[in-house]
């Protein structure tokens, strides 16, 4: 995987809470080594936006309904919203930056949204993307009861859901074979 | 939406995880996936000093069926992963089927079984699970180890046997009855919401006889804990589950189930609705005898 | 891959009328989207709100010590602290056209919402104090140590007791706690009654429900050191009104103030007003010198951000035998929550949509808004069309029951005709003229729904009874909605010297594509290809004068100021094409970026060529005429009337008589708006409206306590539907090219959101038959739904 996260940034902001509160981390973000300094009670979706400046992950509720924060942990689906960030020490992230970094072409299943018009303001799209790619790595195809269960963990307000099923649909396809 | 500060640590031992929540000086907390206790940090309606992080600690990552043949799943075992297991899916298929009901995957791949039993939603799939399949519940804490049964386990909406200086270290599922029966229904508005109202039927069946020998008829999102309906259940024993037995059952959820109203749905919406699960999980559970 | 978006629609052969993949996509999909909160702003301060635990209570103090002295504050500020700004007031949306004041005489009272509340609180999540501190983390810590003593005072939710004479003041500089009133006549309603064959007498109420885009809203400002500007970031979807509100607010020059906004999670109306928190956070830029950014949450999204949809219908329809509709009597009672917002724009429309495609010879419609201690309501995607068509629709069925006429037929009998277009209802419309409707076939749009819906066999299952406690029905409902609401849009094009096409528009996106269909109007216009065009739209120093994106008017408004900018362009490319080639212009045509002579084997200049000649601004022209010249037009359409976009919908649906569950087997949706640019986003655009009126008419509702307390503030309780709760619809179209503007389009942001509710109660009540019982108000959820069966067998 090509990395494309940068190093690092200082804080955003100061620390949210005193120093005995603060954990050093390790973990795997796109690809790359991160080491960081964590506040425990920073959320993982935080951590990603805010200290990695990885703003592709979009945070809707901050109560685990909407979708929209879902990135990868060690290959899975997961709401960054409802994980600390310290919880991750370890792990291996995936964000929608990691899919088609710069100049790379999109991913069958970022290009499937695309060409079926599965998005509309794009908010939600990038936790979408994140749990359809992850439909996709399995060793075999998930049934339609298994990708209904899992777009139902996704809101999105804009497109009515028919073009996003689509788009599911035609990556599987293209992975899988029809 | 941000959680207050807390302190956080993972210990590698149930000794260290322990000792950290018996410690008068913090309010601690154990965490393992988070997935209910996160948000309620976020909302601030939870506000430990301290969290105890659990899956860190090898033995609770552990599912297995041990020699008595006990399904015996960790604090750190994650749903997702239980109800995958073909040992819960062939021996505890009711337990794999309540997971499956659990909001999304997205929400199985980090939360626990322990974790969503000892937050106790009442309106929850996996303490109803539990006690239809008369798990027991080891719990460790500073004056040791005991173990409590699954109709003493739950005491109160978010409130559980589970002291706050202990820890649930494993919930245990005894084999299942040789001649049973399984089904687990509920109602809910939206997909992967929590019930507005749920069944769990465990039935045994008297080969011989072609009779129900033993009936286990227990209730979510039916008041603040699972409900054990055992006039539900006499109604059922006995019987060939036919039509009659299952119309007297239903006419029992009518009569002795007592939930609430609140946003979703009237008391009593959920009453004719646990009665209607009922009628339809024994057929179901009948025919999986 | 093939599409159905691609099947056969009426064009021109150019770009228009194509289903062009959106240029938008791309950086969205990669992760770049610049919504408000990904603007990264060095040194940026976070502001986080205290907000009214109470209904309705008097402030009796507020100490901000131990907040200021927490960690990261950087300041607290009261109602005191903020009392010299002025209170705020979304002027343009309470303006009364004057052919209304003049014609109808409304009443339209102003209360003005104080920025942070200071005596009194009137809704619960009004803001009563602002921190600002180093980030959200810190600045919610110290919103705990604000100390607030409230002394409550009497809540009234219900908009009806609000009425009555011994009901609180909410507002004690008003005489009672009417917000507007209005009231419109034709005819001889009361005669019409008196001598109608069949009248049906009901009350149906719209609920609560919220637009909830997944995007909550944002907003960050930063004065730069450099110009001593202030630069805006906000989700709105009408940034020049907030420029102009923020100026106003904070005594600048409007054009010292840029408001841009970027990426937009979904608005639907919610970001269409102007809020406290808007004008607050430039305020907290410029007076701590450093930028500052909000970031709402979703509890306060769902329960301070607008709310919409509660209506009271007091509803009559009288017929004469064979069910011609004689007259139309409706008071309607808009619940306003708090403070009135918008004025007349969601009680008016309700109003001028009553009778929808039907034709009524006298009418008599009465509209009070009222205000409670209830979070304000202003316009939501259909913006008092959905509640008025659930009404009017309600009764529709009603009365065919009462006839003893198949709902669609009833309907079939009191269509307005195509022949009868241009059609005046004998209404005043929202902008003060006579009220037309300028276009449509009703007739053709009811046909196709009820063929698709295929009538006969929901009939002849219905016959067969009930199937394992499952019965279906089905329903109908139709709607107009007059589109493309003025006053003005603006377009710029300019021809950068590479020979690229700059088009500015007044009007941001929060979803609608306008980049790509904005540049296929563009692309036709001037005859380029659409990847020469770049489109801005929303930021206010592209185009100092615009509205916005609301109301269904994108399209219409920025659409044709788009053809008719990109027309001009045009003639000006060949002018300067002319001179160049030393050839007369009208000898010449412009496509796909080249200046070619009509006669085979001319001369042709390709407008790269031809702009990057061109002098610099301000340079005299060459008088040999050898050099282009620069290009540019900038043209503020404003619309004649009202483009009345229309629809059929009919559902058929399965109810489980047992659980009270729905399942919608069939949706059918027929809809006319006039001309489509890109049909792809086009039925992306009706299918996302359906959506969330499906989400209305089953899962969503705010509901509110009799203490004022709102009990739906979170997604756990606010049922927005997910991919299982929405099925797959079956759409149709007709095209009846709108007269009012040179593309022929019309709007279709709302039209999809109108009928849902009004067509799924129709299909639920036709279900349950048997029963004999009527839908009066939703959401349907099961619980309802059993208690209506329930109550029918009990009488």
């Amino acid at each position: 995987m090509t990395p494309s996260v940068p190093t690092p940034l200082a804080a955003r902001t100061p620390p949210l809470a005193e120093p005995s509160a603060w954990h050093e981390i390790g973990l795997t973000v796109n690809g790359r080594p991160v080491t960081a300094q964590v506040e425990s009670r920073l959320l993982l979706s935080d951590f990603l936006r805010d200290r990695l400046g990885l703003t592709g992950t979009h945070v809707g509720c901050e109560h685990g309904v909407c979708g929209a924060c879902t990135v990868l942990v060690d290959d899975e689906p997961v709401r960054t919203c409802l994980t600390l960030a310290v919880q991750c020490a370890g792990a291996e992230i995936r964000t929608v930056e990691s899919l088609a970094p710069a100049d790379a072409p999109l991913t069958p299943v970022q290009r499937a949204f695309h060409e079926c018009h599965g998005m509309q303001c794009g908010f939600c799209t990038p936790g979408f993307v994140m749990t359809a790619t992850a439909l996709t790595e399995q060793s075999e195809r998930p049934d339609e009861e298994q990708v209904a269960d899992a777009l139902s963990g996704h809101l999105c307000r804009c497109t009515g859901y028919r073009n996003i099923r689509r788009a599911v649909c035609q990556a599987l396809d293209e992975r899988f074979g029809e | 939406m941000k959680p207050t500060s807390f302190d956080y640590t993972a210990p590698n031992t149930v000794g260290e995880a322990v000792s950290l929540l018996a410690d008068e000086e913090r309010e601690a907390k154990v965490v393992a996936g988070g997935q209910s206790l996160i948000p309620m940090l976020s909302m601030r309606l939870a506000r430990p000093e301290l969290l105890v992080d659990i899956t860190r600690i090898p033995e609770l990552g552990r599912l297995h069926v041990d020699e008595s043949g006990n399904l015996r799943i960790g604090a750190a075992v994650r749903q997702a992963h239980a109800a995958a297991d073909n040992a819960v899916r062939d021996g505890w298929p009711l337990l794999a089927a309540a997971i499956g009901h659990i909001g999304h995957p997205q929400i199985r791949n980090r939360g626990t079984v322990c974790g969503s039993l000892a937050h106790h939603d009442p309106a929850a799939e996996l303490p109803t699970a539990a006690l239809a399949l008369d798990a027991r519940f080891v719990i460790t804490g500073p004056r040791g180890t005991r173990t409590v049964l699954a109709e003493d386990f739950f005491v109160a909406t978010f409130s559980t046997a589970v002291d706050a200086d202990e820890l649930l270290t494993e919930v245990v599922f005894p084999p299942p009855p040789a001649h049973h029966g399984w089904a687990f229904e509920e109602l809910t508005r939206r997909h992967g919401d929590f019930a507005t109202v749920g069944v769990a039927v465990v039935l045994e069946r008297d080969t011989a006889a072609g009779t129900v020998r033993t009936a286990r008829v227990v209730f979510c999102g039916a008041g603040p804990v699972p409900v054990r309906l055992p006039a539900a259940e006499d109604a059922l024993v006995g019987s060939d589950a036919g039509e009659q037995a299952r119309a007297a059952a239903a006419r029992a959820v009518l009569a002795g189930l007592t939930p609430s109203d609140d946003v979703h749905a009237t008391a009593e919406y959920r009453r004719e609705g646990a009665a209607h699960l009922l009628v339809h999980a024994c057929t179901t559970a009948w025919e999986r005898c | 891959m093939s599409h159905d978006f691609d099947r056969a629609r009426p064009g021109n052969g150019g770009w228009i009328g194509r289903s062009v993949p959106r240029v938008e996509d791309d950086r969205l999909l990669r992760g770049n989207g610049r919504y408000v909160d990904d603007i990264a702003l060095p040194g940026a301060v976070e502001a986080a709100f205290l907000r009214s635990p109470h209904a309705h209570a008097r402030i009796e103090s507020v100490d901000v010590t131990a907040a200021l002295a927490a960690p990261g504050v950087v300041a607290v500020w009261t109602g005191d602290d903020v009392a010299d700004l002025p209170a705020m007031l979304n002027k343009e949306e309470l303006r009364t056209p004057p052919g209304l004041a003049e014609l109808l005489d409304p009443v339209v009272r102003m209360t003005p919402m104080p920025l942070l509340a200071r005596e009194k609180v009137l809704y619960v999540g009004q803001p009563v104090a602002v921190v600002l501190a180093e980030n959200r983390y810190l600045a919610e810590d110290a919103l705990e140590l604000v100390e607030v003593r409230y002394a409550p005072l009497p809540v009234l939710v219900d908009p009806e007791h609000a009425l009555t004479p011994d009901a609180p003041l909410l507002h004690e500089d008003l005489a009672d706690n009417t917000a507007v009133a209005v009231a419109t006549r034709v005819g001889d309603p009361e005669a019409a009654f008196a001598g109608a064959h069949a009248v049906v007498s009901e009350q149906f109420d719209a609920h609560r429900y919220v637009a909830s885009p997944i995007e909550t809203r944002a907003i960050s400002a930063q004065v730069d050191p450099y110009s001593g500007r202030l630069t805006v970031w906000s989700g709105t979807q009408t940034p020049h009104r907030l420029r102009d509100a923020i100026a106003h607010t904070l005594g600048l020059e409007s054009a010292t103030v840029h408001v841009i906004a970027a990426d937009v999670g979904g608005g639907f109306g919610q970001k269409g007003i102007l809020y406290v928190e808007e004008l607050l956070v430039p305020h907290a830029a410029r007076r701590l010198g450093r930028p500052v950014l909000w970031r709402e949450d979703r509890n306060e999204n769902l329960t301070a951000s607008s709310h919409a949809r509660e209506q009271i219908h007091r509803i009559e329809l009288a017929a004469d035998a064979e069910g011609r509709l004689i007259a139309v009597r409706d008071r309607i009672t808009v619940n306003f929550g708090a403070y009135n917002m918008t004025g007349l724009v969601v009680p008016y429309n309700s109003l001028c949509h009553l009778l929808g495609p039907y034709r009524v010879p006298n009418v008599h419609i009465d509209v009070v808004g009222v205000l409670t201690n209830t979070t304000f309501a202003t316009p939501y995607r259909g913006a008092g069309r959905p509640e008025t068509v659930f009404a009017m629709e309600r009764a529709m069925d009603r009365l065919a029951a009462e006839l003893g006429i198949e709902p669609e037929e009833l309907r079939a009998r009191n269509l307005v005709r195509p022949d009868e277009m241009p059609y005046a209802t004998g209404l005043v419309d929202r902008s003060g003229r006579p009220q037309s409707y300028d276009s449509g076939d009703f007739p053709e749009l009811l046909r196709r729904a009820v063929a698709k819906a295929d009538v006969e066999r929901v009939r002849a299952q219905q016959r067969e009874g009930a199937r394992d406690g499952k019965r279906v029905g089905i329903g109908f409902a139709m709607y107009i909605e007059a589109t493309g609401l003025g006053p003005f849009e603006t377009a710029r094009i300019d021809i950068a010297p590479s020979g690229r096409v700059r088009l500015a528009i007044g009007a941001p996106s929060q979803g609608q594509g306008h980049r790509t269909s904005m540049a296929q109007i563009a692309a036709d216009a001037i005859g380029v290809p659409l990847d020469a065009i770049d489109v801005v739209g929303g930021d206010t120093e592209a185009t100092p004068f615009g509205v916005g994106t609301i109301a269904s008017r994108a399209l219409v408004n920025a659409g044709n100021a788009t053809h008719r900018a990109g027309r001009l362009v045009r003639e000006k490319i060949v002018e300067a094409a002319a001179r160049r080639l030393g050839v007369a212009a009208d000898g010449l045509d412009l496509s796909d970026g080249v200046v070619h002579a009509k006669e085979p084997g001319g001369p042709s200049i390709s407008l790269t060529e031809l702009a990057g000649k061109a002098p610099l601004p301000g340079t005299p022209e060459p008088t040999d005429g050898r050099h282009g010249t620069e290009i540019s037009e900038t043209v503020h359409f404003r619309p004649p009337g009202f483009a009345v976009a229309s629809g059929a919908h009919a559902a058929v649906v399965e109810v489980d008589e047992n659980t009270g569950e729905i399942e919608i087997l069939h949706y059918v949706v027929v809809h006319d708006a006039g001309n489509i640019v890109n049909p792809m986003i086009a039925e992306g655009q009706v299918t996302g409206g359906i959506a969330q009126g499906i989400g209305g008419a089953l899962y969503e509702e705010m509901v509110y306590g009799p203490d004022g307390q709102p009990r739906t503030g979170t997604y756990m309780d606010y049922l927005v539907p997910t991919s299982s709760e929405i099925p797959d619809l079956d759409m149709d179209e007709i095209f009846t090219p709108s007269p009012m503007n040179d593309l022929g389009v019309k709007g279709l942001g709302e039209g999809g959101a109108i009928a849902p509710q009004a067509v799924l109660a129709g299909a639920v009540e036709d279900a349950l038959r048997p029963f004999d019982v009527v839908v009066r108000r939703g959401p349907l959820s099961p619980s309802r739904v059993r208690a209506l069966i329930r109550t029918a067998a009990r009488t």
